[in-house]
Formats: C-alpha cells, sequence, structure tokens
C-alpha cells in the first residue's frame, strides 16, 4: 500500500444544472472527488442526489454546467462532441440500468458493435464467456432474461478492454442471485483486467465489495470512505 | 467478407419492417417505371423520327394548289433557301377493298420516274417500285395494307375521273409523310379506311388531267433558312394557280400528331413521376421518422458506446437509400416491361421501319438519381433528428409521453366517446403534426386515385360528347369537288337515307396580325339537327348568323377574342379576302374548328348552293346497301359510317387509352395501400407497449383494435374530403398540360367517380387495416413488456 495508484478521474467544483423553465434544478453542487486507477468504487445515494448524472459526465455523456473533469490529463469540461464520441470510444465501457441492447441483434452482435470500433478488442465470445454467456451468443435480447440481457451489456462494454467501466444500476431490475452473478462478471473484469470500476447502486449492500465508496445526498459529496476488507459478491449480505 | 454489426442491424431492421419497406419501394418503383417508360418512349420515338426524317428527306414546307404548270417549277427553285423540292401530283380517291363493306378512300401521290424523290422519299418494306410503263400499278402504305390483310399482286379498285380501275400493288412502303395516317376531318385514325398510295407520276397526271403540271409541292430547306420567308414567296409564286396557302411542317398533320403525342410523352414522364416520388419521399419521411423515434434509446446507447454523428447518420440515411434502390431496380424493370408493350402500341398507330423500345442508360441513370434525392429529402429531417438524441438519453428511462385532453374533447363530447374513442382522440391530439401527415398521405393516394377515374369517365365523355351529340349523323360524306345543290335531291334518294343534312367547307387561311392558321371554314345551318356546334359541357352553341366560330385553342393561336375582326383568305373559288367578326367561341375538345351559318358562307363566296358533303341519318338495315352504292359514285371522296369509327375507336384507342388508365389506377391503389399501412403499422410499432399492457389489464383483442384502428379509421374520414379537393388541383393542372391543338380534356368530377374512389381507400384501408389487425393478434406480450427498445 505504498504506491499511491494514478488518478483517473479529477474532479473539480462540478455543479450541473438543470433549467426547466423557470425553476432551476441543481443536480450537482459544487462536487470535487478523485477515482484511482484499478479501482473499484460505489457511488450510494438516496434517489435524485444526482449520481447519474456524475455518472454521465464522467463518460462524456453529458457537459457540466461548471466545474472540470480531468481524465487522466485530458480536460473533458472543454471537449467538444467529436473528441467527447471519440473519448467514449476508446476508453469507456457503459453498463445502463435498462440494458439497452439492439434489438435486432443476437447477444455476439450486440458485442461486435463495440468490438469493430475499437483498437484491441477482445474477441466477442471471449466477453461473453467472461460473464458466462457464451452459449447463449445467437440469441436475440427478447430470448435472454433480464440478468443475462444485463451480462451481454456487460460483455458489450468490456469486450474493448476499456480503460474505465461505468454502471449505472446494473442490477436495479435483477433479483438477489443473478444481481450476485452479475456483480461477479463485474469483479472479475475489476481484478483481472485492472479496469477502473465505477458501479451506481441504491443497495448498500454493495459497497461492501468496493476499494471506495461516495455518498452523494443533494446533489453534494456527503462522505468518501476507504476500505480495504473487500468482499467477493457471493459473500455480500443483502 | 463480413459484414459489420451496424449492417447487421439495417439488414434486420429492414426485415422487420418488410411490410412497410415494400410498401415504399412499391411507390417508388411506380414513379420510376413511369418515369423510364414515358421517357425512353420519348426518346424512342424522338430518335427513330429524326433518323426516319433524316434518312427519307422529309420536307419543311408543303402547299397545295389547284393546278400550276410544270413551268413553274424552275422558279419555285429560286426561292432563296430552297435546297430540294419536289413538285407532285395529288389527288384523292374512293376506294372499293376486296372484302371491306365501306367504302375506303386512298390518297394518290405521284413518284417521279426513273429516280428516287428529291424530298419525302419513301423506304420501300417489300415488292418494288411501280414501272411506269403500267399506270395501273402503285406501291401502298403498309397501314392500309396490313390492315386489310392485302399481299403483293392484290388488286383495289379506284374511282378515278369517274371510272372504276383496279390499281394492282407491286410494292408495301412508308413515308415520312404518313406516319400517322388519318383522312382529313376525321378524329380517329383507321387504317383499313385510309391510306396512302403512290403513282407513277405521268400515269396519276394523265388521270387527273396534270398532264405538264402539278398540285402539290414539298420542298427541303437549306439549314438555317427560314421557312416563314420561303411560304410567303412560294405562296407570292402559287397564288394565280389556286394556291391553298403553303405550310411549314409544324403543322403537316402526321407530323403535329406526332408531335404533340410526343410533347405529352415529355410532360406526363415528369408530372407522374414527380407526384409519385413525392409521395414516397413523404411516406418514406413519416415511416422513417416514427421508426427512428422507436429506435432513441437505442440510438442514444450507440452514441454511448462511441458511434459518431456521421456513422449513425450514414447508418439510417442508408435504410432509405436500401429502399429507394430496390424501388428503382424494380421500376427500372416494370418501365421496360410497360415501354416495350406501349411501344407495341405506338407500332399501330405511328408507321416506322422500325420502332423498337430503347433504353439509355442515361434515364437509368436519371431515375436513381432522382429517387435518391427524393429519399434522401425524405430521410433528411428524420435522420437529423435521430442523431441530435443526446447519448446521455441512454440512461434514463423513456419519460412517458405526455397527453392532455384536447380542444374538441368537451365534457359532452367526452361522454359520448368512451374510452376508446378518448384514446383515439388523444392521441391524434397528442401529435397534430403526424395525424396531419398521414392526413395528407392518403389524400396524395385519394387525390391520384380521383384523377385516374376521372379521365376514364372523360375518354368516355369524349366518345359521348363527339358521337352523340357533336355527330348524330350516322353517315359522313365527302365530295372530290364541290357539288350543286341538286346532289341533295340525290343523296336522299340513296338506299336508307332517312335526313341528308349539307356541308359546306371551305379552305381558308385565317389570319390575325402575323399569326395564321389554314383551316376548314365548316359552314353549317343555323337548324341543323345532325352536325352541331358542341362545348365541352354538351351545351349546343346557336350558329350567329354573322361571323365566325372558332374553337377556343384556334382563337388562342390567332390571338383573337371575341369580337375581334380575323382576315379570312379563303382558298378556294374566287378566292375573297375577307374581314370577318368573330361572333363566337366553342371551348370545345377536338381540333382547330371555325365555323360559320352556311348561307352566311355562300354568299361571301359569292356561289350558289353548293356543297362539299353531306351527314345522313340512315335506317340502319340499309347500311351495307348504302356502303356499297356510295364506293361507285365518281364523285363521292369518301364517306365515313359512324358505327365503324365507333367500333374502330373502342377496339383500338379506347382499349389502349384504357390501358395506361387502369396502369395509373393500379399504382394509385399501390400508393393508398402504402400510406395507410405504414401509418397503421407504424402506430403499431410505437404502441405496442402501451396496447400490450392494456391487454393485460383485461382489455379484449376487439377493444384494442378498435383504439389502433379507430385511429386509420378518424384519419381515413379526414382524408377523403381533403384528398378530393387535392384530385381536382391536380386533375386540372393535369389537364391543363395535356391541353394541345389535338385534344383538349375537360375535367370534371362526378358524383360516382368520387364514390368510387372513396370506396377504393377504404377498400386499401381496411386491407391494410386488416393486415395489422393480425399482428395486433398475434402481439407477443410477454416479449412486448420484457423488452425495453
Ligand atoms: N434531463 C433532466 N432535466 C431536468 N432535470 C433532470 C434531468 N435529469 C436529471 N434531472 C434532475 O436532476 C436530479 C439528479 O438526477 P439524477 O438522475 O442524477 O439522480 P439519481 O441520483 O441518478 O437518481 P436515481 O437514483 O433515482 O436514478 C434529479 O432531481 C432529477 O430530477
Ligand atoms: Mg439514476
Amino acid at each position: 500500500m505504498s504506491v499511491t495508484p494514478a488518478v483517473v478521474f479529477d474532479v473539480t467544483d462540478l455543479t450541473k444544472v438543470y433549467r426547466m423553465g423557470e425553476v432551476e434544478i441543481h443536480a450537482l453542487r459544487r462536487v470535487s472527488l478523485r477515482f484511482h486507477e484499478g479501482h473499484f468504487a460505489v457511488l450510494l445515494g438516496p434517489s435524485g442526489s444526482g449520481k447519474s448524472t456524475l455518472l454521465n459526465i464522467l463518460g462524456g455523456l453529458d457537459v457540466p454546467t461548471s466545474g472540470r473533469v480531468l481524465y487522466r490529463t485530458d480536460d473533458l469540461t472543454a471537449a467538444g462532441e467529436a473528441a467527447l464520441t471519440a473519448f467514449r470510444r476508446r476508453h469507456v465501457g457503459f453498463v445502463f440500468q435498462f440494458y439497452n441492447l439492439i434489438p435486432s441483434l443476437t447477444a455476439r452482435e450486440n458485442v461486435s458493435l463495440v468490438t469493430e470500433i475499437s483498437d484491441a478488442p477482445m474477441d466477442p465470445d471471449d466477453a461473453l464467456d467472461m460473464v458466462g454467456l457464451r452459449p447463449r451468443r445467437h440469441h436475440f435480447p427478447a430470448q435472454l432474461s433480464g440478468g443475462e440481457q444485463q451480462r451481454v451489456a456487460i460483455a458489450r462494454a468490456i469486450a474493448k478492454r476499456p480503460a474505465v467501466l461505468l454502471c449505472d444500476e446494473p442490477t436495479g431490475a435483477l433479483d438477489i442471485s443473478t444481481g450476485v452473478v452479475v456483480l461477479e462478471a463485474l469483479a472479475r473484469v475489476n481484478a483481472g483486467l485492472g479496469t477502473t470500476t465505477i458501479v451506481i447502486t441504491h443497495n448498500s449492500a454493495i459497497s461492501e465489495m468496493a476499494d471506495r465508496v461516495v455518498r452523494l445526498a443533494d446533489g453534494q459529496v456527503a462522505g468518501v470512505e476507504e476500505r480495504t476488507d473487500k468482499r467477493a459478491p457471493r459473500e455480500l449480505s443483502w | 467478407m463480413t459484414i459489420s454489426a451496424l449492417n447487421r442491424k439495417l439488414l434486420r431492421d429492414l426485415l422487420t419492417m418488410r411490410g412497410q419497406a415494400l410498401a415504399i419501394a412499391v411507390v417508388v418503383a411506380a414513379g420510376v417505371s413511369m418515369f423510364v417508360m414515358y421517357l425512353s418512349n420519348f426518346d424512342s420515338l424522338r430518335s427513330t423520327q429524326q433518323a426516319f426524317y433524316q434518312q427519307q428527306r422529309f420536307g419543311d414546307v408543303f402547299a397545295s394548289v389547284k393546278r400550276a404548270p410544270a413551268s413553274l417549277e424552275r422558279r419555285l427553285r429560286g426561292i432563296p433557301g430552297v435546297a430540294a423540292l419536289e413538285t407532285r401530283v395529288v389527288a384523292t380517291v374512293t376506294l372499293d377493298v376486296p372484302g371491306l363493306e365501306e367504302p375506303a378512300s386512298g390518297q394518290l401521290i405521284s413518284i417521279p420516274a426513273g429516280r428516287r424523290p428529291e424530298v419525302n422519299d419513301l423506304f420501300l418494306r417489300r415488292g418494288r417500285w411501280v414501272d411506269p410503263a403500267r399506270p395501273d400499278e402503285v406501291v401502298a402504305g403498309e397501314g392500309f395494307v396490313d390492315a386489310n390483310g392485302l399481299e403483293l399482286g392484290d388488286q383495289v379498285g379506284a374511282v378515278i375521273n369517274g371510272r372504276l380501275r383496279d390499281l394492282t400493288i407491286v410494292g408495301v412502303a412508308l413515308s415520312p409523310e404518313h406516319i400517322y395516317n388519318i383522312r382529313p376531318g376525321e378524329i380517329f385514325p383507321d387504317d383499313r379506311l385510309y391510306g396512302p398510295f403512290w403513282m407513277d407520276r405521268r400515269a396519276l397526271a394523265a388521270a387527273f388531267d396534270m398532264e405538264g403540271g402539278f398540285n402539290d409541292v414539298a420542298l427541303r430547306l437549306t439549314p438555317g433558312a427560314s421557312s416563314g420567308a420561303a411560304i410567303a414567296a412560294l405562296d407570292r409564286l402559287l397564288e394565280p394557280y389556286g394556291a391553298l396557302g403553303a405550310i411549314p411542317r409544324a403543322l403537316q398533320l402526321s407530323h403535329w400528331t406526332l408531335e404533340s403525342e410526343l410533347t405529352q410523352l415529355q410532360n406526363f414522364g415528369f408530372i407522374l413521376p414527380l407526384i409519385f416520388l413525392g409521395v414516397a419521399a413523404f411516406i418514406l419521411n413519416v415511416a422513417l421518422t416514427r421508426a427512428l423515434a422507436l429506435q432513441r434509446p437505442q440510438i442514444a446507447a450507440l452514441k454511448a458506446l462511441g458511434y459518431d454523428n456521421l456513422a449513425l447518420g450514414w447508418h439510417y440515411a442508408k435504410w432509405a437509400l436500401a429502399i429507394a434502390l430496390a424501388g428503382t431496380a424494380a421500376g427500372v424493370v416494370a418501365g421496360v416491361w410497360m415501354g416495350v408493350a406501349i411501344i407495341d402500341i405506338y407500332n399501330q398507330f405511328f408507321r416506322f421501319p422500325v420502332l423498337l423500345f430503347e433504353i439509355r442508360p442515361a434515364i437509368v441513370v436519371q431515375a436513381a438519381g432522382l429517387t435518391l434525392v427524393s429519399a434522401a429529402a425524405g430521410a433528411f429531417t428524420a435522420v437529423r433528428r435521430a442523431v441530435a438524441v443526446p447519448p446521455a438519453e441512454a440512461m434514463r428511462p423513456e419519460a412517458p409521453a405526455s397527453y392532455a385532453r384536447s380542444a374538441v374533447e368537451t365534457r359532452a363530447v367526452s361522454r359520448y366517446l368512451g374510452i376508446t374513442g378518448r384514446m383515439v382522440v388523444r392521441n391524434i391530439g397528442r401529435r397534430p403534426m403526424r395525424a396531419a401527415a398521414s392526413v395528407v398521405g392518403i389524400a396524395f393516394a385519394t387525390a391520384i386515385l380521383l384523377v385516374g377515374f376521372t379521365f376514364i369517365d372523360v375518354i368516355d365523355h369524349l366518345i359521348t360528347l363527339q358521337f352523340s351529340f357533336a355527330e348524330r349523323q350516322d353517315v359522313t360524306v365527302s365530295f372530290v369537288e364541290p357539288q350543286s345543290s341538286d346532289v341533295r335531291y340525290a343523296l336522299s334518294r340513296l338506299p336508307g337515307v332517312l335526313i341528308s343534312e349539307p356541308q359546306r367547307t371551305v379552305a381558308a387561311r385565317l389570319r390575325a396580325g402575323h399569326r395564321f392558321r389554314t383551316v376548314g371554314i365548316t359552314g353549317t345551318s343555323t337548324d341543323a339537327t345532325l352536325r352541331r356546334i358542341i362545348d365541352m359541357d354538351g351545351t349546343v352553341i346557336p350558329l350567329p348568323s354573322n361571323g365566325l366560330v372558332l374553337s377556343r385553342p384556334l382563337a388562342e393561336v390567332l390571338g383573337v377574342s371575341g369580337g375581334d375582326l380575323v382576315t379570312v383568305e379563303v382558298l378556294e373559288g374566287a378566292r375573297p379576302v375577307l374581314q370577318l367578326p368573330v361572333a363566337g367561341l366553342v371551348d370545345d375538345a377536338m381540333g382547330l374548328s371555325a365555323y360559320m351559318e352556311v348561307g352566311t358562307l355562300h354568299r361571301l363566296m359569292r356561289e350558289g348552293e353548293v356543297i362539299s358533303g353531306a351527314a345522313l341519318r340512315v335506317d340502319a338495315r340499309a347500311e351495307a346497301d348504302l356502303s356499297s352504292t356510295l364506293k361507285q359514285l365518281p364523285a363521292v371522296a369518301g364517306a365515313g359510317f359512324k358505327e365503324a369509327a365507333l367500333r374502330n375507336f373502342r377496339d383500338v384507342l379506347a382499349a389502349n387509352l384504357n390501358l395506361s388508365i387502369i396502369v395509373n389506377v393500379f399504382f394509385a391503389g399501390i400508393i393508398a395501400f402504402g400510406v395507410v399501412y405504414n401509418a397503421a403499422r407504424v402506430s403499431l410499432s410505437e404502441r405496442s407497449r402501451e396496447l400490450a399492457s392494456l391487454r393485460v389489464l383485461g382489455f379484449t383483442r376487439a377493444e384494442i383494435s378498435l383504439i389502433l384502428l379507430g385511429e386509420i379509421a378518424a384519419l381515413t374520414a379526414l382524408a377523403l374530403p381533403a384528398g378530393t379537393l387535392l384530385g381536382w388541383g391536380m386533375g386540372v393542372w393535369i389537364a391543363e398540360a395535356l391541353d394541345s391543338e389535338v385534344y383538349r380534356f375537360p375535367f370534371m368530377l362526378s358524383r360516382p367517380t368520387v364514390a368510387w374512389t372513396f370506396l377504393t381507400v377504404i377498400a386499401a384501408t381496411v386491407l391494410s387495416a386488416l393486415a395489422v389487425r393480425r399482428r395486433l393478434d398475434r402481439l407477443d406480450l410477454v416479449a412486448v413488456l420484457k423488452i425495453r427498445e
């Protein structure tokens, strides 16, 4: 524990304001945070606290109203749309709460969608192997259960060997045992590939498998907890 | 080669939407096939015509004269700009054709001995040229020979100078002057009853007392020479010999008809495809916009995964282009197929050595370009909206669509509507622009159908007008030379004749300022009951006792209106030059006509009650008898039997016209089905979640069908009146585009036609609703609810 890992995301005074006519909604209020390489971070917080907003900005899906986000040395807040697209394409894997698979493509093809546009991707089958779905690779999303769809989404996210993996409530729609399978897949990627992983969840039990737990409340950082006794997903008590 | 995942998605999306994609592609194909058919036919006709004109040295200026001495020819050749000239003897005779009941007539044209004509050379199809030593040999026009089943060596009887002579056909030929053959004064061509014959100059001159003279001139001009100046010079030189007025090529009957057909082909070749491709672009836009709206979450996810705007824009543009290309390919094939069929029809009316269907690659390229542009235009807004989707949207659940009570939905109406009715109304009200788009699409289909059906009506109307109102006689007789009024009594004593109405037609050149036209002025009596002046609505136009009644287009050609004076240079008899007022205009449907009261005409001509023809009402049982009698009468140049003309018209022309109209109506039906089916399918896919949820809540299939199909029904109900208006505008526009000196089409809507149109659109709606209903019944509740698309 002597060498501090490199900083992947350096967030300073991040503010996001949604304007809906006369009303202003402060989704994020001057948030400052750091995320380190190879860490598994969990974002906790009540509904509406700004978790998704933060994650979206980190992933280059959205831009803040003010403040700064550095990805290693690149300033994401100064990047244009094309640069953000390139950033996502090269470095980021997303896992969405609602899977967002392309219904007209099979599991394998959904993964190929990403491998085709990345520089040094895995074989799509290997990616599916990592989530235990290789045997189902020719099935369409409609032929898979919710958890299986989520695992395909994870395979799709990791297939390009991204530097960071961002997951917005990956287990939100899943039961415990399926949730565990999904989390195991994430943990394996985090450990095996050294992918920096940030996971949003409502389930504080999940924080037990994290290196770091960030709590948000009302758009502000309510607490950061460094953890040393990481547990395996299987050992979590829900 | 592996297909990229994105392209695979494209293929599967297209496959899922195959019904819709097919419907759009078929509309595109319809437009393309018309484009290819009309413009290729135009090209084929045009290039064949030009090659034929060139090869046979078709004349630039034509003139007829009563009788000019052969010595004049030298002076005619001296007219500046004349490159080649041929003087001829031309005569019209009555023919007795073996196996033909009615008398036919032939135009005998002289050909020089020992050399080919300098102007209007013949294309000898088979047989040989006439032998100058055998005066009864003729070369006959191919149309006439084919229509009557004649062979080389067959004979036809001709009444020449009062004597029946048998002419032997030794050759069959085509001429650039007779590509289109119609007996002067007739409306529809009939190859059996009229055709050209070429005879040795000396033999023909001897038969008509034209030795040492001629009565017809055709000449070619040097490039760049003005035909106006040549006509003026020609008229001046021929004047003393009874000139009937020289005309430029543009007014030569065969050329004039061919040109008007070509113009129509060109107009149609643009207007119709324009309408169809416009509609295709429009439904493509609607279908694509809605399909892409459904794909919003997918688009957002793809963007989150790192696909850029260009890649996504191109991905969805390909969607449209693939449909357009498929439509183009099918359209070109169909267009060639129809083009070949239509060229076959042209070969019945236009006589060329070879008229083959040819398609220039440029036309295919243009068609493809046009559809790709319209598809791109149709796709543009949809794709632009799609790529504007922010990628963060992928991370959010879909926002529930916002609904509101619409303005029409007052409390009283609500109670009356019930829950399904309310859903229908709110759904239309939620996206008024979308609803409007569907209404416009269905309205277009309605309009095209309406126009197609109406033109069937119009043709029928023209036939009725012509044969039941304007020309009520059974037989029309014309004389070689004007006859004294005694003939009237002779005519009324012919077998079966019940009423005989005299007719006086005088060739004249009408002039107003520098504009002129050579026409026949028809003298009729105010109490005529058989041949009357009828406008397009069938109204009888009363004949003023003084002045002329002109066809509207003739007045337009001359630039005159009612009350204006026209200079009338009579080209017969004492050749008086008169100033006559335009006493009335008649909005008639065919040709360029001028009428005046027959008594006035006689007075102006300073002649007695001479007649140049007669209209007869005949006892049907005696028609055969009458026709064989007429054949023998030397004074008779021709006799037209209404029955035969009608039969001919219905057999040939009407059948062909109807063919092209049926094709148009078929295509319009495709549009109707395409639009409605698309609208219904899009609503279905858009709302399958909602409808599935309703099913889960316990709604029956019938109830949810009602929600979806009720919407289609409501939109169709709105579209029908809108389409009627649109169709009316479109019809008037097309009728105007078709307006020519040969034909005018009155565009009028009749109640049965509107009713048929509505029924057809409703049938197309019901069909597509049934197709959608089938899908609705198979709606997989579990699958629909499981997937967040
Ligand atoms: N597009 C938007 N327009 C307006 N307000 C928004 C928008 N997106 C988010 N918000 C608001 O910003 C705040 C933070 O939203 P965010 O989605 O980040 O919350 P969250 O912590 O992810 O909540 P949850 O756990 O429910 O997903 C909320 O109050 C939300 O209503
Ligand atoms: Mg959230």
